[in-house]
């Protein structure tokens, strides 16, 4: 049975904590992913006419959703999650309250969601000013944000919980964060690539986010974006179990 | 028919790798009752109010907070108990207000009453005139007794203080014992873990004494002072030789060796032929500490 005061509780917690610190969470969270989009747009973007028929700032517009997504999500999962338990001691003052792990994990990833799908729109907003045209379904993509954001939400507290110290963060970031962001079509198609990346790259769900806002921005594809719904949704389930059975091992003795 | 006690702990078991850091802990806290957990670091005690709270899991036995068995009910068990964690485990950039008003939410306190538990809060921390202050600004006093009026926000009806005092300076352990008085007077359940001798003695209505991850004596102060260590000490300082000529002489008699100093503890026993022998020492007033060091070998802070 969900325990609607628990999740209540952790969400209070958030929104109290975001009121004292959003200027510098939106700031981290939106000029990185504009910046990408800037410097690729506008610089390769003057020497690439069209991209599957696509001029090169709508290309790299829509993929700059998925990037702002993926930022704002998994580093806040991340480094968040372990500031609180290691540093902060957070978890443990939490925990002597009637809420448990699940809660805690499933609360905050909710949280990180939201702001994904916010945070997502910037770069789909920079680019409307220069020359992305507006569409109705764009309109769905802060909900596409949201749903990714979850599961990379989930999954940066996972990585929280295995990294034996805050230093080594800093091979996740390079070995898997990177390449995971680069090689979901987000400022180069992957037809580019060889099949056997081609295929991997079905398996990264950030792709899968990247085919849902381009075609939420340009037209929908009718059973592939129910298939990349589907990915989607598995990726949360899966990286919550993830999240909740690590942080659990690592919070309770 | 005997009432359900507070706290009640059975056999319990808690190992850390090759580490036993509770070892068949029996203990159990009648409602009302402030027992005072005494023992050195590592004896067991952090572990054991992690095990109250669920934060810990036992290996074997069985845990008890007002009849809820722990830690398949423990979030039931926690709505009903405050905790004030060793650490500060504060919201650093929230103010006092907020910090006591997420706990507010977090614990089972109607809406309507949430802003009366923040102010009622903030009044026994003596901090109203700090509502609006930042954590972070907040001398090491002040932060500890807001870390007590959050863990008491929700009036629970056990509380457990894990050494509530340590590390602060004299005045403010005052007005730490103060508020710790007052959940006494109120009819609370206290469970308080501390390795100071005075505030166990000057606080609890029971003493435990934990050494090993075991309850190895228990009582009320004077009950452990009598069963123990008598009322009196004799006590003498000298060379290491002298010491050791006085331990032989008192051979028979519970003593305890601490740096320049021997004590022989029930000095109101002492024959009247072994003084003679023993030469001039200083009568002092039997305490708490010789009946830790008489039972354990270590000594406490």
């Amino acid at each position: 049975m969900i325990d609607v005061h628990a999740y209540a509780g952790i969400l209070t917690r958030e929104a109290i904590m975001f009121r004292r610190l959003w200027v510098s969470t939106t700031f981290a969270s939106i000029v990185e992913p504009t910046i990408y989009l800037l410097a690729f747009g506008l610089g390769l973007g003057a020497l690439i006419s069209n991209i599957n028929g696509y001029s090169y700032i709508e290309f790299v517009g829509t993929g700059s959703v998925a990037t702002a997504v993926l930022f704002s999500s998994v580093f806040t999962g991340m480094f968040t999650t372990y500031v609180r338990r290691v540093y902060q001691k957070t978890y443990d003052g939490l925990l002597s309250t009637p809420v448990d792990v699940s809660e805690i994990m499933t609360a905050e990833g909710l949280w990180i969601a939201a702001k994904a799908g916010v945070y997502g729109c910037a770069p789909l907003l920079v680019a409307m000013c220069f020359g992305l045209p507006p569409s109705w379904g764009m309109l769905a993509v802060p909900f596409i944000g949201f749903l990714t954001g979850l599961g990379f939400g989930f999954f940066g507290q996972w990585l929280s919980g295995i990294v034996p110290s805050i230093d080594a963060f800093n091979y996740v970031t390079s070995a898997l964060i990177t390449p995971l962001f680069l090689v979901a079509g987000t400022f180069f198609p992957l037809t580019q690539l060889p099949q056997w990346a081609r295929t991997l790259a079905q398996l990264n769900p950030l792709y899968h986010c990247v085919q849902l806002v381009r075609h939420a921005a340009f037209g929908w594809e009718g059973w592939a974006d129910v298939g990349n719904v589907a990915a989607l949704v598995i990726f949360v389930i899966i990286a919550r179990y993830l999240s909740i059975r690590r942080l659990r091992k690592r919070l309770i003795g | 028919m005997t009432a359900t006690p507070a706290l009640r702990l059975q056999g319990v078991v808690k190992r850390f790798g090759a580490l036993t850091a509770v070892d068949h802990l029996d203990l159990e806290v009648p409602e009302g009752v402030c027992l005072g957990l005494l023992g050195p670091n590592g004896a067991g005690k952090s572990t054991t109010m992690k095990m109250l709270t669920g934060q810990a899991i036992a290996d074997e036995g069985t845990i008890e907070v007002l009849g809820f068995p722990v830690p398949a009910k423990s979030k039931q068990a926690r709505g009903l108990m405050g905790v004030v964690p060793q650490a500060d485990n504060l919201d650093e950039e929230l103010t006092c207000a907020e910090n006591l008003l997420i706990w507010a939410t977090l614990q089972p306190i109607p809406r309507n009453l949430r802003q009366q538990a923040v102010a009622d809060g903030l009044a026994l921390a003596a901090l109203t005139d700090r509502a609006h202050s930042k954590v972070g600004t907040l001398s090491g006093g002040m932060k500890r007794r807001l870390l007590i009026a959050r863990g008491l926000v929700h009036n629970p009806r056990v509380v457990l203080l894990d050494e509530p005092t340590v590390g602060l300076d004299p005045q403010v352990r005052a007005d730490i014992w103060v508020i710790i008085d007052r959940l006494r007077n109120e009819g609370v359940t206290v469970l308080m873990s501390t390795h100071y001798i005075e505030e166990a003695e000057r606080l609890a209505d029971d003493i435990a004494i934990m050494s090993h991850g075991r309850i190895i004596a228990r009582g009320t102060p004077q009950h452990l002072l009598d069963t123990h260590v008598g009322t009196h000490a004799l006590e003498f300082y000298g060379p290491p030789d002298r010491l050791t000529e006085v331990e032989a002489i008192a051979e028979g008699l519970p003593t305890r060796r601490t740096g320049p100093s021997v004590s022989i503890l029930r000095a109101e026993s002492i024959p009247e032929a072994m003084h003679d022998r023993l030469g001039a020492g200083t009568k002092r007033v039997a305490n708490l500490e010789d009946v830790f060091v008489l039972l354990t070998g270590e000594v406490l802070e």
